[in-house]
């Protein structure tokens, strides 16, 4: 072979050599149709690149006894569990700290002692004696409120502590940052981040869609530019942002759910992007209402905030932690009762606080409606108008 | 369609790989040979069975006669590396056999006339790369993964729903370095052939009265552009590199994209965040 034939060969192996290094095995691959066939709706997967999960402690359980004293009545300053009967609040106490913080030899603050001070138990002293009342709300309003996505499996302090007073996952409002150099720029350009699954998108996924109110809808339903459809490039690329971690928290590709032919269209999408529709506003209504206003009372100590002072918060990697379904589908609700709903009390306070905000969005909707006639524009009868319901909304509900 | 007067001179018997003097004649101006048979072989058998499986579909009410609608599409996953009842993906398996029975023959037809007329095999070569990616597509990747359901559909549209999805099965398929090296070569391929074929007609039409311009002002022009010619070989070359490399790389970038890595294509690029010189 001449010299002048070599050079290509060599450049070619040259470029296929760093290519082979950073391969996976194929041997073993799990694969999954998802859809019909030839569609190439597919999970492949890889079992030795999955992530490896802490074992489950053992839940305790104690039977109720007859007539046993409530805990509100046994103990002092004890607002949220109170009507526990004595023993189903021991067991829960002894759970809570095996998920959370359990005892480490030689750690005083971990154990019992890491919300409480054990000389007066009923002493508010440490902030995380707030955190966990807070979370135990939290719980309770997924479970009973939010079985549209976490349906009877149910969650526990162990679907995100996993034994850790910190979940492995969360997220907090980064610091503004920009890409250096010539490509200077705020979008997140040349800036690879775990956020993103490290693609280069816009690095904060979660302020808007986990924390504020903005929808995913950058699919037009028209050929032209139109009022019902203005969304950006930018607003494509932080959709896209959310929806790598979406697949990176769940290790899944995004066939999971979407047919990527029309990715907007409802008909064509697997049932479990119904699932993560409703996902996307449990976390959301996790975070405002039980873990940010933690952070505005001030009650997380700095170390436990993040650098624009905001708390740690959820994501779908805090229960997922990159499987489809956290522990691999594992439910431990029906060993702690106690989580699984709120007392009937605090259901009808947020009941009202929910009907509140639905009958104002309501009333705007019918503003809206009723504008729109006054302005004499054509369009869908009235019967047809969209107006948002009580129980979220059905997913195809278009809005702006 | 009228023999040219040179054209006698090339028709000689011979070099056929298979056959000896069977079918080494030709139909107007097109070779036959023994592989010219079975190429039309394969290619009515696997047409007519495109069509039945339309009309089986059809008939099902799943189907449509319209052109861009017509899908054969492959077995699922379940029947491994089995057969499937023809309905349910079987026809898909023996339109493959077909069509691979008809590129295959395309290229030896190709031997076949290099041989008779004594030059190198430069073009069934080049042709074979091409066979090659769809090789790789229906039957190596398909090999690697366990299943003929990992193949690509037969349709206008439906081929185009399943790169799709396939690509978004790596999250973000533009992140695949074999996929950024076949996009390369493709585009380099159109401007290697526009700068080659503008040079060409700019040299062969020059101004009214003027004699066509000799190979030495070609090469003088790009060495006034670019201080390099490649030369009247060398384009050739470099163009029949440069095409050969996009259809090789198209082969590597889809057969890595499952059996070889199973992640997001964006988080393979973290062996280079995670380089010692910077991590």
């Amino acid at each position: 072979m001449s010299n002048s034939a070599k050079a290509p060969l060599l450049l070619a192996a040259g470029f296929a050599l760093p290519l082979l290094s950073a391969c996976e095995n194929p041997a073993g691959l799990q694969t999954e149709q998802l859809g019909f066939r030839g569609t190439g709706m597919e999970q492949v997967v890889n079992p030795r690149v999955q992530p490896r999960q802490a074992p489950i402690p053992q839940t305790l359980v104690l039977p109720a006894q007859e007539g046993e004293p409530l805990a509100r009545d046994a103990y002092q300053n004890v607002q949220v569990l109170g009507d526990l009967p004595v023993s189903q609040f021991n067991a829960l106490m002894t759970n809570i700290t095996a998920w959370v913080s359990p005892a480490k030899p030689g750690d005083e603050n971990s154990g019992c002692n890491y919300c409480h001070n054990p000389a007066n138990m009923a002493s508010e002293e440490k902030y995380t004696h707030a955190v966990a009342r807070s979370m135990i709300n939290m719980t309770r309003t997924i479970n009973q409120d939010w079985q549209t996505h976490v349906k009877a499996t149910g969650v526990t302090c162990w679907t995100c502590h996993r034994g850790m007073p910190v979940p492995a996952n969360y997220w907090v409002e980064p610091a503004p940052q920009r890409s250096r150099g010539l490509l200077q720029g705020p979008t997140g350009q040349n800036m690879p981040r775990a956020s993103v699954a490290w693609a280069t998108l816009p690095y904060d996924p979660f302020t808007p869609y986990l924390a504020g109110a903005e929808n995913i809808r950058v699919v037009s339903k028209e050929i032209h530019r139109s009022p019902g459809h203005v969304r950006s490039i930018q607003a494509t690329e932080a959709t896209y942002g959310l929806m790598m971690h979406m697949s990176d928290s769940l290790g899944v590709n995004c066939t999971y759910c979407h047919n990527s032919r029309n990715f907007g269209s409802w008909n064509t999408s697997r049932e479990q992007r119904v699932g993560s529709w409703y996902a996307i506003r449990m976390v959301r209504e996790a975070n405002n209402s039980y873990v940010t206003p933690l952070a505005v009372k001030g009650v997380f100590p700095a170390n436990r905030l993040g650098p624009n002072g905001d708390a740690f918060k959820i994501n779908c990697a805090t229960c997922h932690n990159g499987q489809p379904k956290p522990m691999g589908g594992i439910s431990m609700i029906g060993d702690v009762p106690a989580l699984a709903a709120h007392p009937p009390g605090y259901g009808a306070t947020r009941a009202q606080m929910i009907g509140d905000r639905v009958k104002g969005a309501l009333e705007a909707a019918r503003e809206r409606i009723e504008a729109r006639r006054a302005a004499g524009e054509a369009g869908a009868p009235a019967d047809a108008a969209p107006v948002p319901v009580a129980s979220a909304a059905p997913p195809a509900a278009p809005a702006g | 369609m009228a023999l040219l007067s040179f054209e006698r001179k090339y028709r000689v018997r011979g070099g056929t790989l298979i056959g000896g003097d069977l079918f080494d004649f030709w139909v107007g101006p097109f070779y036959v040979g023994f592989f010219g048979v079975t190429t039309i072989f394969f290619a009515a058998l696997g047409t007519a069975l495109i069509f039945w499986g339309a009309a089986l579909d059809v008939r099902a009410g799943t189907g449509s006669w319209n052109p861009w609608l017509i899908s054969i599409a492959p077995p699922d996953i379940s029947y491994g590396l089995g057969l499937a009842p023809l309905a349910e993906g079987g026809l898909w398996q023996i339109i493959t056999i077909c069509a691979i029975g008809a590129f295959v023959s395309w290229a030896l037809r190709q031997v076949e006339i290099s041989r008779k007329l004594g030059m190198a095999y430069h073009v069934p070569v080049a042709f074979g790369v091409a066979i090659f990616a769809y090789v790789t597509l229906v039957v190596i990747r398909p090999l690697l993964l366990g299943a003929w359901g990992h193949g690509f559909p037969y349709g206008i549209w439906s081929h185009l729903d399943w790169v799709s999805n396939v690509g978004y099965q790596f999250l973000h398929f533009h992140y695949n370095p074999a996929h950024m090296l076949a996009v390369t070569f493709f585009f380099t391929t159109t401007l290697a052939l526009s700068l080659h074929g503008s040079l060409i007609l700019s040299a062969a039409n020059p101004q009214r009265g003027e004699a066509v311009k000799s190979p030495e002002y070609e090469d003088t022009f790009f060495r006034d552009v670019l201080g390099y010619s490649v030369g009247e070989l060398g384009i050739h070359r470099l163009g029949l590199f440069l095409a050969l490399n996009a259809g090789f790389w198209s082969a590597v970038c889809i057969v890595i994209s499952g059996p070889f890595w199973t992640r997001g294509w964006p988080e393979w690029w973290t062996w280079w965040l995670n380089l010692p010189i910077w991590s």
